[in-house]
């Protein structure tokens, strides 16, 4: 092709409607809205604090954990240790505020510290798979498949394998708490899904994310800090996680290494592509993946809540993410 | 059938059996995305003889190369391979047929043993098991031709390149190979492995196997091959015996320029203003790989300096070195009065240095996001408080460079890979001006660019000079660099062959440093 020195954008001029630019760019809120019509019109009791309650305490901890693993894809990384950190992070908190791992001089110490320490152990975790893909130059799926082994396995050699079980309102707040009828996480989700989003629009850093993941070798000739970013980004999933594995135990007045975040790092994945991240990197949206995961949970729940079992609801589930990639594809070329 | 071919049996015929070559590719055309790359190449190679086959990058040596081998199906044109047509539709077909290539990368399996490297897709077979025995004796006796004796059970990746060169030597003789194409072999090696390779070439040869021999190594070509077969733009420019053409003949053809061509008429006003001047860049002895041997080069405020030299004599990989991307061995880059300040591009950058990469699309933009983006990129850390983005500024500064080099885009919000090559250029020319830098440094700037956007381009870089700026500039374009270049190094082999100023800069000179320096440079570097 000759280039020529004025090649504008097709789409200058007559701003004619594009259905396929439509369907990639606002394909997940089109349907959520279809989804959501369709539950008002179907699903017996639809319009209910209850449905929404339900659905949105189910979708948070997904949510969470996605933001971050947004922020890693957009590097063009993957982070499959998600739900092993959530297993240390759930497995470690009773020991504290249970005062086994050491005396505790007030409970309300015990508290904050139960909030403080597994999430800032869980940050370690993601840090140190940052550092396996950076310095040490492992693939990111392989560097984070250590700690998906591994992970599990710490948490329950902290736990000798059992069942904690305990009741204390104040640290379950966190999974159980609401602030005007709303559930506590789903605002925490939320602020969450917002500091992100702003970032990764508005801040040096995410600027940064989103260089790397759409040409790492550019990015490092612009002079950005490719190793220290891409660690950050680890360091932010590995926090997140960490968050995520304190609401789950919460909810469940109980942590069991063996299932609190078992299948998260998939669902967080599905959440992020049917969101319309790019899964090889540099370009994604906090929001995209919020709707995501929201579409996701509501496709199940409509099934279920109209009969069809579980089973093909996750057949459902797969042909959602299939279909979100597909249409991704199509605006890539 | 055209009646050419007819006549090329007609002329076999004629001069018998023993005279017709073992290959010719006759009349071959090709294009990608209806883009010539191949017009009527020619290329006849003889039995045992070792031919040499050069040009420029783009030339259309590798896609003549891969269209014999079946990488590529040619548009026009006719091959024939020991007097038969040949079209291989692979190059295992190729292979088969007794054409076996070997490639700069060493495209074998490093883990498994010599044995199976070279015994890979012919194994012996006995009573349907594999026969080892047969296979390693065989194996070894192929390594003796070339008076190599190793342990054929290790596996490959234990020894050196030059040896892992010989195993797919070895392996492309067991193959029974008629030809054997050699795509720059000597890049990795060391001069005393170059020289084992060059006996085992006399070898094949002896034994009346032909060779292509790709190489920009001016040296070697005189040191083993026979006739040369010189490619420009697409097309074969000149077949001659090697003996008969001199290193500038070769060099002039390659890059196409007629020695009698009359000398620029520059104007060096700034010159002598800008030689008085401590330089804003200096380069002593640098070493990088085994690529860049010692390069020295400077360069003033408010001169445009040009790295001259045929590809692989290490341009590149010596800006990439001074710049941070990549560690140099040894040497001195005393930038802005520090030396050896530089580890990383953000350092080069903190210290004022920006760098446009050779390859736009890999290296320099980042194709998803805008042209704002894609601007102040590396301005970014300065546009923020707090790491926080002052979009304002940001857009000030956008519209600002937009205007001034005269990018032509929807807007700055439009995507960079919606933009002509020339004005991605642009952008990325901007993302360093507006750093406001002490020295910038640009790897081929006009490649891949419209004529029109080329000499915007290459006035825009004139101006910023006679602002005060240094200018580093490499390109392959030898019209281009003499023009714009009030100081030329000629780099070649990894040495720094030449300092051209003043009058001396044309493009007559510049041709006999890139032929001949190498030695003297080499003398001066050890004596």
């Amino acid at each position: 092709m000759a280039e020529s020195a004025t090649t504008l954008p097709p789409a200058q001029g007559a701003p004619r409607f594009d259905i396929r630019l439509a369907l990639t760019r606002y394909g997940a809120w089109i349907a959520l809205a279809l989804l959501i019509l369709v539950n008002l019109a179907i699903t017996p009791n639809f319009a209910t604090w209850q449905t929404l309650n339900v659905n949105l305490t189910q979708v948070c901890t997904i949510v969470i954990v996605a933001v971050g693993m947004t922020l890693v894809i957009a590097t063009g990384g993957i982070d499959l240790s998600v739900g092993a950190l959530m297993a240390i992070a759930g497995a470690l908190a009773p020991l504290i505020f249970l005062g086994k791992l050491f005396p505790l001089p007030h409970p309300a110490v015990g508290i904050a510290l139960a909030f403080v320490v597994p999430v800032l152990v869980a940050a370690a975790l993601g840090w140190f798979n940052g550092w396996l893909v950076t310095r040490l130059r492992i693939q990111p799926i392989i560097a984070t498949l250590v700690l998906f082994i591994a992970g599990r396995g710490i948490a329950q050699v902290f736990t000798n394998g059992n069942l904690q079980v305990f009741n204390l309102p104040s640290f379950q707040f966190i999974g159980l708490g609401r602030v005007f009828g709303i559930p506590f996480q789903a605002i925490l989700m939320v602020v969450i899904v917002a500091a992100a989003a702003w970032m990764l629009r508005r801040t040096v850093f995410g600027r940064q994310i989103l260089a790397i993941g759409g040409n790492e070798k550019a990015a490092r000739l612009a002079g950005i800090p490719v190793v220290s970013v891409k660690q950050r980004v680890y360091l932010i999933s590995g926090l997140l996680s960490g968050i995520a594995g304190l609401i789950v135990i919460a909810r469940n007045s109980a942590a069991d290494a063996n299932l609190v975040g078992l299948g998260m790092e998939l669902d967080a994945i599905a959440a992020v592509a049917v969101g319309g991240t790019l899964l090889t990197g540099g370009r994604a949206t906090v929001t995209g993946t919020l709707v995501g995961a929201l579409i996701i949970q509501l496709v199940r729940y409509t099934l279920l809540a109209n009969g069809v079992p579980d089973a093909a609801a996750l057949v459902a589930k797969a042909v959602i993410i299939v279909l979100a990639v597909w249409l991704q594809r199509q605006s890539h070329r | 059938m055209s009646t050419d071919s007819a006549l090329l049996r007609l002329a076999e015929q004629i001069d018998g059996p023993f005279m017709a070559p073992l290959l010719t590719m006759h009349g071959i055309d090709k294009r990608f995305a209806g883009i010539p790359a191949l017009r009527a190449a020619e290329l006849v190679v003889e039995k045992g003889e070792v031919h040499a086959l050069i040009g420029q990058n783009g030339a259309g040596k590798s896609t003549m190369i891969k269209i014999l081998t079946g990488y590529y199906r040619k548009d026009a044109g006719e091959v024939l391979f020991d007097g038969r047509p040949a079209e291989f539709s692979s190059p295992q077909e190729a292979q088969r047929a007794g054409i076996s290539t070997i490639y700069q990368e060493i495209n074998l399996v490093p883990y498994r043993s010599v044995t199976e490297n070279i015994c890979l897709g012919r194994e012996k077979r006995r009573f349907g098991f594999l026969d080892w025995p047969a296979m390693h004796a065989e194996a070894r006796a192929l390594l003796a031709r070339f008076n190599i004796d190793i342990d054929v059970h290790r596996p490959l990746m234990a020894y050196p390149t030059a040896v892992q060169q010989m195993v797919a030597i070895a392996r492309a003789i067991g193959f029974e190979a008629r030809l054997v194409i050699m795509d720059e072999p000597t890049s990795s090696l060391d001069e005393r492995e170059v020289e084992v390779l060059f006996g085992v070439i006399r070898q094949l040869k002896a034994a009346g196997v032909s060779v292509i021999f790709v190489s920009h190594k001016l040296d070697e070509l005189y040191a083993v091959c026979d006739r040369v077969t010189i490619m420009r733009d697409g097309r074969t420019v000149q077949v001659a015996p090697l003996a008969e053409l001199s290193r500038l003949d070769l060099v002039t053809a390659m890059l196409g320029r007629e020695l009698t061509q009359v000398l620029h008429d520059k104007h060096n006003a700034g010159d002598l203003e800008s030689e008085a001047r401590e330089p804003v860049l200096k380069v002593e002895n640098l070493a990088v790989s085994r690529k860049v041997r010692d390069v020295s080069f400077e360069v003033r405020p408010g001169e445009i300096a040009g790295l001259a030299g045929l590809l692989g004599a290490g341009r590149t990989e010596s800006v990439r070195a001074v710049f941070g991307a990549d560690k140099p061995d040894a040497g001195t880059v005393t930038f802005a009065g520090s030396a050896n300040g530089i580890a990383a591009p953000s350092d080069a950058i903190q210290a004022g240095m920006g760098f446009c990469s050779e390859d736009r699309k890999l290296e320099g933009i980042i194709p998803d996001m805008s042209v704002r983006e894609n601007l102040t990129l590396a301005l970014m850390p300065q546009l923020a408080r707090r790491g926080i983005v002052d979009e304002g500024r940001s857009h000030e500064i956008v519209d600002r460079f937009i205007k001034r080099l005269g990018i032509r885009c929807a807007g700055p919000e439009q995507r960079i890979r919606e933009l002509s090559g020339g004005n991605q250029q642009k952008v990325l020319l901007a993302r360093w001006l507006c750093m406001n830098p002490k020295l910038l440094i640009l790897d081929e700037p006009t490649r891949g660019i419209d004529v029109g956007a080329k000499a915007e381009i290459l006035s825009l870089i004139r101006e910023l000079a006679g602002q005060g700026l240094g200018v580093l500039m490499i390109s392959s374009e030898l019209e281009e660099v003499v023009e714009a270049a009030s100081r030329i190094f000629v780099l070649r082999d990894g040495y720094t062959a030449a300092e051209l100023k003043g009058d001396s800069v044309n493009e007559q000179s510049v041709m006999a440093a890139m032929a001949h320096g190498h030695e003297d440079a080499r003398e001066k570097a050890h004596g």
